[in-house]
């Protein structure tokens, strides 16, 4: 698994460990193998465990907190899907079309990441509340809920990045990691990058279809008729309300609406790609062949998914608008835990990392998004290579404590008092 | 999927005009936007608000609820499924209906007895004040009286029992048919009797009406041994029972003793699967589209512990029948009930996956 030196991401702004101490630590050491086979069996099961008790916890502590959390977010979404609706009944002057895109931009990335994506994982399914629950929610995309929760619940969340499994990688018509031979339509990629980001919720939907068994004509006609059926059910109705009866409703001014309705379906398709892209195909993330994960274990398992994901450092903002997919990490480990622990877990995580000598995959966004558009520009080419990856995860130390000036007193003493 | 409550029963009009308005807020419901307002003009679930808790006993209370749609109705005797949400939790259990059918206010009363260990009795019989909203479920229950009322009739209880024999006593009584019933009530003591007082009082107007109560803590049981001093002619009575399944079971097999099994009308709020006395049909194989599993179940092997053997991660709570907990959308093929052996499924319709066998091939979305 281990590289040459691979290009230097110096070139990336904000990729110097130094330039930010303490938050992103990346060795950098290019010729770190793969801790997956450094690490013994024993190691890997105490791994396992340390990680299966992190889950546990959470699991025995949810409840009353947790539920209102979920409930308040999805009060909110509505209410502000709703407002901007109404506002933008009054498109034709500027403030309010700004307004009511911006309150349906933001409402309907809500909706995909903190709520639906996580409902459909059955993050929130311990409640018991028909209406909050993975066999119930449906979201506001193209793709049916059911065929998602296969590709991704299933597919994505139990193969995750090994390659040829995992259709996530490259989705079946990008390549974003060197294992994948190239092809000529690869030249293709850069296109179809921009593409993929305005259209990203086609992309998903059409996605779940799984491409390669069409191509191949594995696929069941039947089961492939269904799911065409549900795609199309689920557009008609998407379309309608977005660019015909919302438009209709505002009169004379259905245009300005129409582009309002748009703008918004278009922002959201281009943060979440970014969200979901920077997840996985930064250069931190390892990717897997099918032969290194033949038996693995529980333990196994856990560590694929630590180093295969990569986090996001932002604020508290910032991790509800990705739908806590900026704690990829801990969503890969705990898929069906609520999102709203992911923050609070992440030290423990850490600290599993620190003691076996394991990578955390973090950095700031701009930084993983740029990795990933490099990735995708060279990879559209023949060959190309892993990229070095980081090393352990160091605690970043501890803040220097305030050395008393005057015998007795803690902390300085003010000049003026 | 998930125990529900049951749909509420609305006027066709709003009904339509709902339905035309989720053009507007696909995916969502327009009820998801009404119930910002208020959650009771939601008409996704049927819900009440408990009006108000009667303590009967130490131990038991009835809780009275006015439900927020319209009562679909029940017979004396049924039972009512009731959720209620405890640390972000929503918790159901069936309970015994005590109220009239036809009550004035439209009110809807069940009631409960605590159990200790219990983690919803606790909450329905101290901690559920006036106000609280409750999901209703739908109205359930074979156990109830026959048509035409039977001329002479015998009833069985112990403990908590009583609840829906106590209703079938009303409902008697207010159909002005207590000619010639005999009640037989086991209970610990005379105080922990549910609705002791109201009973005795009956028994005081009613002189077709006779009440044995069985004080267990001095007398010992009730037994089918008693069953020939206390109602001589219990061979020609109709009997309804309800109490601890082991009772059940005991006298069960008496009256089957006496071949008259068809005389003897049980409530269990265990029901009992898998007895090996339903057809159990061929068996079949199981795809599972969501999970991605395949599964083959043997004759008599329910959908569920095929799916669970296969390795598939399925949903389930009761694992018999009530909760609703385990249901799947059926795409393909037919079903056969384990519990009464008969077969049936329809595309589109959900099914329990944990009382159901396949009967040849099946495909189910889960
Ligand atoms: S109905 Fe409860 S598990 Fe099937």
């Amino acid at each position: 698994m281990s590289t040459e030196s691979g290009p230097s991401t110096s070139s990336i702004p904000d990729t110097q460990d130094d330039a930010r101490p303490g938050v992103s630590r990346r060795g950098g050491d290019p010729t770190a193998s793969n801790p997956l086979h450094r690490l013994t069996p024993e190691q890997i099961e105490e791994i396992g465990e340390a990680f299966q008790k992190i889950h546990d916890e959470v699991r025995a502590d949810l409840g009353d907190r947790d539920a209102t959390y979920i409930r308040s977010i999805i009060e909110f979404h509505r209410r502000l899907t709703a407002l901007s609706r109404i506002v933008l009944m009054a498109s034709r002057y500027p403030p309010a079309w700004l307004l009511g895109t911006t309150g349906l931009s933001v409402a309907k990335i809500l909706e995909n990441m903190e709520i639906g994506h996580n409902v459909l994982h059955g993050q929130w399914d311990w409640m018991n509340d028909p209406q909050i629950h993975s066999s119930t929610w449906d979201w506001d995309t193209a793709s049916t809920a059911a065929s998602w929760k296969h590709s991704h619940n299933y597919i994505h969340h139990t193969f995750t990045n090994i390659v040829g499994k995992d259709k996530d990688v490259g989705y079946e018509f990008m390549r974003i990691d060197p294992k994948q031979p190239w092809e000529p339509f690869f030249l293709l990629q850069p296109l179809l990058n921009v593409l993929v980001m305005v259209a990203f919720e086609w992309g998903v939907a059409i996605h779940d279809l799984d491409l390669e068994a069409i191509r191949k004509g594995k696929k069941d006609k039947r089961q492939l008729r269904d799911e065409l059926k549900g795609i199309a059910g689920k557009a008609v109705r998407q379309i309608a309300k977005d660019y015909v009866l919302f438009p209709a409703l505002s009169g004379k001014h259905w245009k300005k609406t129409l582009k309002a309705n748009f703008t918004a379906n278009i922002v959201r398709n281009v943060w979440a790609n970014a969200i979901i892209f920077c997840g996985h195909f930064p250069d931190q993330a390892y990717t897997f062949t099918e032969e290194e994960v033949a038996d693995e274990t529980r333990g196994g398992w856990y560590v694929r998914q630590l180093i295969g994901a990569a986090n996001i450092e932002g604020s508290d903002t910032f991790h509800l608008m990705s739908g806590n997919l900026s704690y990829q990490v801990e969503h890969h480990l705990f898929p069906d835990m609520p999102s709203s622990r992911y923050k609070e877990i992440a030290p423990k995580v850490k600290a599993v990392c620190e003691q076996y000598g394991l990578p955390y995959n973090t950095g700031p966004f701009l930084q993983q998004w740029l990795m990933v558009q490099r990735s995708i520009l060279r990879l559209a080419f023949p060959g190309g290579q892993e990229r070095p990856k980081p090393g352990a995860y160091v605690a970043p130390p501890e803040p220097p404590r305030e050395r008393p000036t005057v015998p007795g007193v803690a902390g300085p003493v003010p000049a003026f008092p | 999927m998930v125990e529900k409550a049951a749909a509420p029963r609305i006027p066709a009009v709003r009904r339509a005009l709902l339905r035309a308005a989720r053009a507007l807020t696909t995916p969502l419901l327009p009820d998801d936007y009404i119930a910002l307002l208020d959650p009771r003009w939601s008409t996704r679930e049927a819900t009440g608000t408990v009006v108000r808790a009667r303590r009967e006993t130490d131990e038991a209370v009835t809780l009275v609820v006015r439900p927020t749609h319209g009562w679909p109705g029940h017979r004396p005797g049924q039972y009512l499924r009731i959720g209620a949400e405890i640390d972000g939790i929503r918790h159901w259990r069936a309970y015994s209906i005590t109220s009239d059918p036809e009550h004035p206010e439209g009110l809807v009363a069940v009631t409960v007895k605590e159990v200790e260990e219990g983690k919803m009795s606790p909450f329905f019989t101290r901690d559920c004040p006036p106000g609280t909203i409750v999901f209703l479920g739908a109205v359930e229950g074979e156990f109830a009286l026959p048509q035409p009322l039977p001329p002479k009739a015998l009833m069985i209880s112990a403990g908590s029992g009583i609840t829906p024999i106590f209703s079938m006593l009303r409902e008697l009584e207010r159909r002005d048919a207590l000619q010639d019933v005999v009640h037989l009530h086991g209970t610990r003591t005379a105080e922990g009797f549910i609705f002791g007082g109201m009973l005795r009082d009956l028994a005081e107007r009613h002189e077709g009406y006779r009440l044995h109560e069985q004080l267990s803590a001095q007398d010992g049981r009730l037994k089918t041994t008693h069953l020939d001093d206390l109602v001589p002619d219990w061979r020609e009575r109709e009997t309804f029972m309800s109490g601890p399944r082991e009772m059940i079971d005991a006298f069960v097999e008496h009256w089957e003793g006496e071949g008259i099994a068809d005389r003897l009308h049980t409530e269990r709020f265990q029901p009992i699967i898998g007895d090996g006395s339903a057809e159990v049909g061929s068996g079949g194989t199981v795809r599972f589209r969501v999970t991605d599993k395949e599964a083959t179940c043997e004759s008599g092997v329910s959908i569920l512990v095929g799916g669970e053997e296969a390795g598939a991660t399925l949903p389930y709570g009761c694992r018999m029948g009530i909760c609703h907990t385990c249901v799947g959308r059926l795409r393909v093929g037919r079903v056969r009930d384990l519990r009464s052996g008969e077969v049936h499924g329809e595309e589109g319709e959900t099914i329990r996956t944990c009382v159901n066998a396949p009967e040849g091939h099946v495909e189910i979305e889960l």
